[in-house]
């Protein structure tokens, strides 16, 4: 690929809109949401803007650069490391002190630096008036003012980011001036730190020194051990004068800086009434009232999913069986039962069940709804050895499986994170959610199928208390931004929806309609009855489902909704009454949800534990599901 | 009269006369650089506030009551000297103007700490001694250790931000916990002396919404609970 003429890396604290700059610049669908921890890994995207190729980076949201989570980790090591041409900071106009805590530390670090002052319309409403002029003046760096959900200034932003990279020469930036105590002991730092070349500005390494910063000091450690050990003697120093540490001494002093810039350049019209959003906090974080509206909006989300699932389904068999030609031989057999049923039993599953099911997902994540849960499931969390972020990624896993556990690095500890991973797993996808909907759900009843998700919640709080039993350490404990409801827009959710719904169009459907056909020959031929006789010990002793249902269990593990597709080829019809029992249909729907995830997701939790961690998950959750679907079995057969 | 030039013509009767004597009104014109007529008319008005005595053509003497502002002005002025040469150190022959200006603004309770900080000091860097203070003790370490209890009495009004109610609010005096946790609450802009207020806490002890810096953050209870705050009353 052609090198591009220019980097610009969109960095700032977290749900301030740079996804949204980014997607406005690069013309991609990355990934939005009003909750901080949604972007984890950066993103990069070409835009031409006069004749002029720009790579643009959006970076995971950071507060400051002695990072706390690995999602800040990778922020902080690319606008060190990466040496972008301009690092665009992105602030809230209404959180501009906070904001401005993290810019004074990029000031600091001598980056080149365009600030784009975003969601100005909220700050206006709020009664904020901000003079950029004397902004950019105080710190010494261009000013943009953006709405980024309407694109306005975003273009202004790459004009800005052209001018200071063709400066190339540094300006003078006023850097913060540090109490005499603090100051003395950096100009001697400065002064031993001259003869070594650490990489960066020698001044804040010297600053980062003193923090007792950990990369910092491993740097300077390997060229110049002696600095560290001033550095370090320094920083106690400064410890006994204030009583606290030198780094949150410094931190300290950052934010007054902030603060005393805030208060020159901001004016507020009126004092701020409980707007709309309070209220809404009011009732959806209350006591008893935010818990009973969350169960109503998680259960009603499941009941309309099945009713319109099950819909869609039986309106689209109607359509196509009315054009079934009733033909018969081997050739006939595979093209309608391989082929279209296939094709139709996909279409149900993605129309039905997935799509609406992201579509309803995007609305809670663009309203801004998912850290409320958060804030109102940490204390329930504790009994699984996490806390309430946690419930952000599991969330997204009732979307797809795969993002959440790559979004399960806002969890801070290590241990938390395994944890956090290990059980979003089992936290029913929406491929999981058409099985179970799709087949208990719509042919058994909606009670039975909210029971099988009651039973998956019960399996992960056992396996979470028995990881928080065994595994050392504890959870630090949630220290998390609430971020303020927003109207959600139907545009953005729509193409998200899209966005999350393409990949599955463009590889799931070919691949079950492939499948459905394979399966459809070997049924034919009698291979199938070969590989499924040999797991009739397991599928129909023990599980006492029918014998082809087996080779579905090997298929399911590329797709899971692939199952409920080939139990259709099977059948050859999407009414399953004809090949199971209510019974079969629940113990079959069981072990599809709990039994080893998906490929995609086994690739996932590869790269985010490791191949041992995740063999031991998926091998883990074989065993359980076996074991759990032959126990449903012998219970339910005993009234049902 | 403003207290600032009652303050000024106590200094100088001081300087010329002492405790004792009398300073003739010519000389206090001169070192006020006043017209003689107008310092008559403002030491009559002293006389008759019982600041000083004054007697036409012999001059102005001190009362018990204006000895006793004088005395404090005069120890105002010399600790500040003391702290622009040792503290800020300033060329010596500009600390004596610059104390004359700041000595009728400080607070008794900014003279008391500066005492402490300076570490009791008994002369001016002119060499001038420092007038004992006024307070109630024997002597200055007794001074130094009633401090002690007093900041022990303040103690005792400082809660865990997790005993305030829903909208009340409070200053941070300090933040117990690991490294990591302190530094992240500092980042967020939990740093001492910062204004929060409690929004709302979950309860089953759930987590607590604070408001700080116009952002809501959520925090846990168990690192909530180590963070100290001063409540403020409405």
């Amino acid at each position: 690929m052609e090198k591009p003429d220019l980097t610009i890396a969109l960095a700032g604290n977290a749900n301030v809109g740079k996804s949204v700059i980014f997607n406005q610049l690069t013309g991609l669908g990355q990934i939005i949401g009003n909750w901080p921890g949604k972007t984890v890994e950066k993103a990069e995207g070409i835009l031409v803007h006069h004749n002029k190729r720009i790579k643009v980076i959006d970076l995971p949201g950071i507060y400051s650069l002695s990072t706390y989570s690995q999602e800040e980790l990778v922020s902080r090591e690319y606008i060190a490391l990466g040496h972008p041409d301009v690092v665009v900071n992105v602030v809230d106009a209404t959180a501009l002190e906070r904001n401005l805590f993290f810019t004074l530390q990029l000031i600091e670090m001598q980056t080149p630096l365009v600030l784009a002052v975003n969601l100005i319309d909220i700050a206006k409403k709020k009664g904020t008036n901000i003079n950029y002029h004397l902004l950019s003046d105080i710190l010494g760096i261009p000013v943009v003012q953006t709405i980024a959900t309407k694109g306005i200034g975003v273009h202004e932003i790459v004009d800005e980011s052209l001018k200071i990279a063709n400066q190339k020469m540094t300006i003078k930036k006023p850097s913060i001036r540090y109490g005499p105590e603090i100051e003395k002991r950096i100009e001697k730092l400065e002064e031993a730190l001259k003869q070594t070349d650490v990489g960066y500005p020698i001044r804040w390494a010297a600053i980062k020194l003193l923090e007792e910063d950990i990369e910092i000091t491993k740097i300077v450690e390997k060229k110049a051990s002696d600095v560290v050990n001033l550095a370090r003697t320094f920083s106690q120093e400064i410890e006994q004068i204030h009583k606290e540490p030198c780094a949150t001494v410094i931190s300290s002093e950052r934010y007054a800086t902030a603060a005393k810039i805030v208060e020159e350049v901001e004016t507020h019209e009126q004092p701020t009434k409980p707007s709309m959003g309070e209220r809404l906090d009011a009732v959806s974080m209350h006591g008893v009232g935010g818990y009973l509206l969350m169960f109503a909006i998680m259960l009603s989300i499941l009941m309309f999913i099945s009713f319109f699932g099950g819909w869609v389904a039986g309106e689209l068999q109607g359509l196509f069986e009315s054009f079934n030609p009733n033909a018969t031989g081997f050739w006939a057999d595979l093209a309608w039962n391989g082929g279209v049923v296939g094709f139709y039993a996909t279409l149900s599953v993605a129309l039905g069940f997935i799509l609406p099911f992201y579509l309803i997902l995007g609305f809670l994540e663009d309203s801004g709804y998912l850290p409320k849960i958060a804030y109102l499931m940490d204390r329930p969390c504790h009994a699984i050895g996490l806390h309430g972020k946690a419930c952000m990624p599991f969330l997204v896993a009732f979307g797809c499986n795969v993002p959440a556990c790559v979004g399960c690095r806002i969890m801070e500890t290590k241990r938390d994170r395994f944890i956090a991973i290990f059980l979003s797993t089992l936290v029913p996808c929406s491929a999981r959610t058409a099985v179970i909907l799709g087949l208990v759900g719509a042919f058994v009843g909606v009670q039975w199928a909210i029971m099988l998700y009651v039973i998956d919640f019960l399996l992960i709080l056992v396996i979470g208390k028995i990881l928080n039993r065994y595994l050392p350490g504890m959870s630090v404990g949630i220290i998390m931004e609430m971020p303020p409801y927003r109207t959600p827009s139907a545009k953005v959710i729509i193409k998200q929806a899209w966005n999350r719904f393409k990949p599955f169009v463009i590889t799931a459907i070919p691949l079950i309609v492939g499948g459905s056909i394979v399966i459809e020959a070997l049924r034919i031929t009698n291979v199938l009855s070969v590989i499924s006789d040999a797991m009739s010990p397991v599928t129909v002793a023990w599980l006492g489902l029918p014998a082809f249902t087996g080779f579905l269990f090997i298929f399911g593990i590329l797709r899971k909704e692939a199952a409920l597709v080939l139990l259709a080829t099977a059948a050859g019809t999407t009414d399953f009454r004809s090949i199971l029992s209510p019974v079969q249909m629940i113990v079959f729907a069981l072990v599809i949800m709990i039994y080893v995830p998906c490929i995609a997701t086994i690739a996932a939790l590869i790269r985010e534990t490791g191949w041992k961690n995740a063999f031991l998950i998926s091998i883990t959750e074989i065993g359980l599901a076996i074991f759990i679907g032959g126990i449903a079995l012998r219970i339910l057969s005993l009234f049902m | 009269m403003p207290q600032e030039q009652t303050e000024e013509y106590l200094e100088a009767i001081y300087d010329i006369a002492g405790t004792e004597g009398k300073a003739k009104t010519t000389e206090i014109a001169k070192r006020l650089h006043n017209a003689p007529a107008s310092v008559t008319e403002v030491l009559q008005r002293m006389d008759r506030d019982g600041l000083v005595k004054y007697e036409p053509y012999q001059g102005a003497s001190l009362t018990k009551k204006g000895e006793n502002i004088v005395t404090r002005i005069k120890r105002k002025h010399r600790l500040l000297e003391v702290f622009l040469d040792k503290v800020l150190h300033l060329p010596k022959n500009h600390i004596h103007r610059q104390a004359c200006k700041m000595e009728h603004v400080i607070t008794d309770e900014t003279e008391q700490a500066l005492c402490k900080t300076l570490g009791v000091p008994t002369e001016c860097p002119h060499g001038s001694p420092i007038p004992p203070c006024n307070i109630d003790v024997k002597n200055c370490s007794e001074c130094i250790a009633k401090d002690i209890s007093d900041q022990e009495k303040r103690k005792q009004k400082i809660v865990s931000i997790t005993t305030l109610k829903p909208g009340e609010k409070g200053k941070i005096v300090f933040i117990r916990g690991g490294r990591n946790v302190v530094q992240r609450l500092c980042d967020l802009g939990l740093t001492n002396g910062t204004s929060v207020s409690l929004i709302r806490g979950a309860p089953l002890k759930g987590p607590i919404e604070v408001c700080v810096r116009g952002c809501k953050i959520v925090i846990g209870r168990g690192i909530a609970e180590k963070i100290f705050i001063h409540l403020e009353e409405n």
